[in-house]
């Protein structure tokens, strides 16, 4: 059970035969463009002071999220993290609410209370992730088993990042998830930038895959930036782990495009590191492919451009226009009633 | 009612939440085959199967972080960590991602974790701890720390079916010395109001855990010495009962908090505090706490003796507060 190296994408055809059609994959595009939409414009939103704190993005990983989160089903759980705006976008949280939340207006997900992506709406089978990463893998593990303890045919997925990986959540997590053959895959966004500290000093092995073996599962390796080899192995390690298959571990190769955050120049990657890496934006990519495998025309992608342009200026006035939190209930809800229970879930 | 150790309540408690509602699971080290450290969960696997009655590998962590994400699935999980003191390997689990995710989230948390608290048996350092002080500093946790079978019974049912993230302390101390009637019947025991272990006029003793027993030892010397005793037993920390207490510190007017768990930061300040705040004119004399020094808990029965308050330890705080 050696680690795979994924083949990047291949015909419209054989996207076909994973599960997407022409239709399917304009949207896949449309999602990305729109993450990178909304990314772009928290930078202006920063810049022009109305983001308190500060603002982090996830330039060059929007195939990986987007693709990830596209092979997902309706049932299935994540806990996508702060490079991951794509998943929250396919998954449909609406953008002007994710503008209410960088504002910490009213109207974002967690009313002011926490900033950036640190965001989820569980109606959508997400859970808001925590800054110490990767906190959230173990919780993805415990939705997993809930579905193995109910006998339910519903996939949890868990992100860290190759930074993360060198923490003991990442270990306790994978080892339980392998122990049990849960049905969880494990998403690695190895963006090969963990703040400033380079991939080389947060691990000596060759690839983060190769330990999936050691936890009793599959690894695989995949391109990153290929928004439709990132669907298919996700897709094909999802099945697999709904069919009783057990955990898979997809590491997913990209470049963090811009610092850590929004304050990090990034001054400690090589230039040519960024010059190389830029060539696979996997934005530009994706629409080759589209204008090479699908046939997309100029009047289609000039109506995704403006169609995503309107639904952001449109998400921005009205994220505006949100109220800011209350300081009077600033105390409300840190605990629990009964009638929170009250979702989806838990009924 | 039926006479059981607080051990056998707690057993009772759990395997009775587990048959009534599908949703419990119980995971831990140690708790399937073997039936638990202390055998809490003696026989459950067979009633309830391997996948109810979880034994996990050594991973505090993925035990907590397990429990959160099955929790935000509907579960009702129910935690065992073999030693309260091992709770510190999933800190983060429970006091970054549990406590916070109803607040900032809106994500409910209803987990239950059992730890098994105390010292007494030279079990050193790292099998004696008290650490409720430290998760009832954590704004979204709950502290429970039962004194009695019947409480231990009934908490627990109010732990379990609790939307929140609850630390439920059981005394290893008390789970086979104390034995007491316990309802037969189904019950929950509300958390936040506390119990008058024994009535008493002139001193008032605020405790919980196992010292309401080293209270009501010590509180004898002091009745033939004609002083007589009121014994608080808090029951919960998180939410604790302010009322109850400013209401017995009015009627006795001099106040013992004591606890097991050390001195600096422990829950006792709180208490005092607020008395010193909110009763301040009630009072005939300076709130006194009695708790363990400021040091880890000690391996040599010499030593741990000098380290948990004992009963003579009581009588003489008591003392010198009735002479006050």
């Amino acid at each position: 059970m050696a680690i795979r190296e994924a083949e990047p994408l291949g015909s419209l055809r054989e996207v076909k035969e994973a599960g997407l059609d022409r239709e399917d994959l304009l949207g896949v595009y449309r999602n990305m463009v729109i993450t990178r939409g909304i990314e772009e414009r928290g930078h202006i939103l920063y810049k022009q002071g109305k983001i308190p704190g500060s603002f982090y993005t996830g330039r060059g990983n929007e195939a990986s999220a987007v693709g990830v989160a596209t092979a997902m089903g309706p049932n299935d759980v994540g806990t996508p993290l702060h490079r991951d705006m794509g998943v929250h976008v396919t998954r449909g949280v609406e953008p002007w609410r994710i503008f209410a939340q960088y504002m910490g207006r009213y109207d974002g997900p967690t009313h002011g209370r926490d900033g950036n992506v640190h965001m989820a709406d569980s109606n959508l089978g997400l859970i808001a992730m925590v800054s110490h990463l990767p906190a959230m893998l173990p919780v993805a593990v415990g939705c997993a088993l809930a579905f193995r303890i109910r006998d339910e045919s519903r996939v949890a997925v868990g992100w860290y990042g190759e930074g993360a990986s060198a923490r003991g959540d990442a270990h306790e997590a994978m080892n339980f998830a392998g122990v049990r053959q849960l049905p969880v895959v494990f998403i690695c966004d190895n963006n090969q930038w963990a703040y400033s500290t380079p991939a080389h000093l947060e691990y000596a092995c060759e690839h983060l895959a190769d330990r999936a073996q050691a936890y009793g599962f599959e690894g695989v390796v995949v391109d990153g930036t290929d928004v439709l080899a990132v669907y298919r192995e996700t897709k094909r390690a999802i099945e697999k782990a709904r069919a009783g298959g057990g955990p898979t571990l997809i590491e997913s190769l990209t470049l963090r495009m811009e610092g850590h955050a929004v304050h990090d120049d990034a001054f400690y990657v090589p230039k040519e590191m960024f010059e190389e890496w830029a060539k696979n934006d996997p934005i530009e990519r994706f629409r080759t492919w589209l204008y090479q495998h699908a046939e997309l025309t100029e009047g289609e992608e000039d109506e995704i451009s403006a169609g995503v342009k309107k639904l952001l200026n449109d998400a921005l006035s009205r994220a505006e226009e949100s109220p800011l939190p209350d300081p009077a209930k600033l105390a409300d809800g840190v605990y629990a009633t009964p009638e929170d229970l009250d979702t989806p879930h838990h009924k | 009612m039926s006479e059981k150790t607080y051990l056998q309540a707690i057993s009772d408690g759990l395997r009775e939440e587990m048959r009534r509602d599908k949703r419990v699971f119980v995971i831990g080290e140690d708790i399937g085959v073997y039936g638990g450290a202390f055998k809490v969960t003696l026989g459950f696997q067979e009633e309830f199967g391997a996948w109810r009655v979880i034994d996990a590998p050594l991973s505090e962590t993925a035990i907590i972080g397990g429990c959160t994400g099955a929790a935000i699935m509907g579960m009702r999980p129910v935690a065992e960590m073999q030693f309260a003191d091992f709770i510190s390997c999933a800190w983060d689990q429970l006091v970054t991602v549990a406590a916070k995710q109803r607040w900032r989230a809106g994500t409910p948390v209803p987990i239950t974790v059992r730890l098994p608290s105390g010292g007494g048996f030279s079990g050193g350092p790292f099998h004696s701890q008290n650490p409720e002080s430290s998760f009832a500093h954590i704004p979204g946790l709950k502290v429970i720390c039962p004194a009695t079978p019947e409480d231990a019974k009934g908490l627990l049912a109010s732990a379990i079916q609790d939307p929140n993230p609850c630390l439920y302390f059981e005394h290893k101390h008390l789970y086979r010395r104390i034995k007491a009637e316990v309802p037969d019947e189904r019950y929950e025991t509300p958390f936040g109001k506390a119990r008058v272990h024994q009535e008493g006029d002139d001193l008032t003793v605020i405790t919980w855990g196992a010292m309401v027993y080293t209270a009501e030892e010590a509180a004898q010397q002091l009745n033939d010495d004609g002083v007589s005793v009121e014994i608080l037993d808090l029951r919960t920390l998180v939410p604790w009962d302010k009322q109850a207490v400013l209401e017995s510190v009015r009627k006795t007017s001099k106040v013992l908090v004591l606890h097991e768990d050390t001195h600096t930061g422990g829950f006792g300040g709180e208490i005092a505090a607020t008395i010193a705040e909110e009763a301040f004119e009630d009072l005939d004399a300076p709130v006194k706490r009695l708790t363990a020094p400021d040091t880890p808990v000690p391996f040599s029965p010499q030593l741990e003796k000098a380290f948990i308050p004992q009963v003579e330890d009581v009588v003489a705080s008591l003392r010198n507060l009735a002479e006050y």
